[in-house]
């Protein structure tokens, strides 16, 4: 367990069982009362955010997780197997699990599990950046490369991203895998 | 440091501000003295919590060593100088920070707050640009009259409940911070006046009815500045409240400090007096426009974060 007073600016904590991180971090201490912390948390399986506030005398739950370094494998009907380098043990992750991460893959590419429990809750790739082909968009517009206006795109894997419009098909284009948005042109191949 | 404007460093504006607080207190024949930081019996409150240092402890406050001088007989006495509290770190919080106290015998808490009233606009003079510009109308206001709302008053608008009607110490701490405390005005200094006695700390109680701790809190922006009292002068009661903390911090796990033997010793001869104290950091950080009391601090904290991180349990 924790007291309250460990809490700090990402310490990951549990609450009813489910594991989060603190995103912030206040210490509030009016006149003679006692401590607060004034903290906001984020569910580490949803991402979603909330505002907590513990007190001095607050036991807060101390989560199981684990953080380990794959690589990924194959694909295996509706499983997506990854593998550690070092002990061979194999994780098999659903399409649900992955998110769009999936669409990110490719062989032996590196990516870092959250495991909480035992259970697979996170999924991060250790380089965030991944260079994929457009197979499919509308014709570029040469020379139009100051304006914002973008225009739907297909990568091999079938995800769609906004591009802007002097991309083409053949482009090959940097996506930042946290946001799974498009980056940059990085040429053709 | 700029070499526009040095004199705007936080660590400029700290000098100017304790040579402006020693000139204050100095032109009023207060005697300034320094008592021991490391000491064997820190005062025991109920949210306080010290440091330990070799068999010692690292001083939370110098109150009880500074009541000592005034039931010897001096007259009107201040200190600036380091104070240690355990696990106390936040923006407006560090676990070593510098502390003004200054005690007079024969006075009562509304003496103290004459004594802010004149001291208040010469600070005010000290204040940067970038203070100036980011709290305006709170640089502004420390030129006005200190406006003194009560903390029934305060309560009842801001929390929507009276913590004389309902004893509740969990909830009014809770609401201190969270409803009154953003709720206060900031275009002029605040005095949050006359708490509850389950909130008097060391203030001696007014019996009333209803009974009110003679105790007052100054917010200057927001931030909570100066806490002052009348003191308690009888000898039992502050026995029986440090016994009550003692029971209720030995019932939270929390260390129980030894009462100080020297200072009972010396409570029968301590005169009716009143006393305050100024968190001086806070004030750098208010007049030199930080965001953070770290950022008023002469170099970057040494003792690893770790240190510090939870009250030392009991032994």
């Amino acid at each position: 367990m924790y007291t309250a007073s460990d809490l700090r600016k990402g310490l990951k904590i549990e609450l009813d069982g489910v594991p989060y991180e603190v995103v912030e971090f206040n210490f509030v201490k009016p006149g003679k009362g006692q401590a607060m912390y004034k903290c906001r948390i984020k569910n580490l399986i949803t991402q979603t955010t909330q505002d907590r506030t513990f007190r001095e005398v607050d036991q807060i739950g101390k989560p199981d997780l684990e953080e380990r370094v794959v690589q990924y494998s194959y694909e295996d009907g509706h499983h997506y197997v990854f593998t550690d380098p070092h002990t061979f043990e194999e994780f098999h992750l659903t399409e649900e699990t992955l998110g769009d991460a999936r669409y990110f893959l490719s062989d032996n590419v590196e990516v870092s599990l959250l495991i909480h429990n035992g259970r697979v809750i996170g999924v991060e790739f250790v380089k965030p950046f991944v260079e994929k082909q457009i197979v499919e968009t509308e014709p570029g517009v040469r020379g139009d490369t100051a304006t914002n206006v973008t225009k739907p795109a297909k990568i091999d894997t079938g995800y769609e991203l906004r591009v802007p419009l002097f991309i083409d098909v053949g482009d090959v284009v940097r996506i930042d895998t946290r946001t799974g948005e498009y980056v940059e042109r990085v040429g053709r191949r | 440091m700029t070499a526009a404007a040095p004199s705007d460093h936080p660590l400029a504006v700290r000098h100017r501000v304790v040579r402006a607080l020693r000139a204050f207190f100095d032109q009023r024949g207060f005697l300034e003295v320094q008592t021991p930081v490391r000491v064997a019996a820190p005062a025991l409150e109920l949210n306080i919590h010290a440091i330990p240092a070799g068999g010692a402890w690292l001083r939370t406050s110098p109150e009880f060593h500074m009541k000592r001088l005034l039931a010897a007989g001096w007259p009107a006495v201040y200190q600036i100088g380091p104070c240690f509290r355990a696990g106390e770190r936040g923006a407006r919080h560090h676990p070593e920070f510098t502390m003004l106290e200054w005690y007079r015998a024969g006075a009562r808490a509304n003496d103290i707050l004459d004594d802010l009233q004149a001291l208040l606009p010469t600070l005010g003079e000290l204040a940067t640009a970038t203070a100036i510009a980011r709290r305006p109308a709170a640089i502004a206001g420390l030129k006005a009259s200190i406006r003194v709302i009560t903390v029934s008053e305060a309560f009842r608008a801001a929390a929507g409940w009276d913590p004389w009607r309902e004893e509740n110490p969990d909830r009014f701490d809770h609401d201190l911070g969270e409803r009154v405390e953003p709720w206060l005005p900031r275009d002029t200094p605040v005095v949050l006046w006359g708490y509850p006695p389950f909130a008097a700390a060391f203030a001696k109680v007014d019996a009333g009815p209803p009974p009110i701790a003679e105790r007052w809190e100054l917010y200057v922006d927001g931030v909570e500045l100066v806490n002052a009292c009348t003191e308690l002068t009888d000898p039992a009661e502050y026995r029986r409240r440090q016994a009550e903390w003692a029971v209720l911090r030995a019932a939270r796990g929390q260390p129980v400090y030894p009462f100080d033997p020297a200072f009972y010793e010396a409570l029968p001869s301590l005169p009716p007096c009143a006393g305050a104290a100024l968190g001086v950091d806070r004030l750098v950080m208010l007049l030199a426009g930080c965001e953070s009391v770290i950022d008023t601090l002469a170099t970057p904290e040494d003792v690893p974060l770790q240190a510090d991180a939870r009250p030392p349990a009991v032994e």
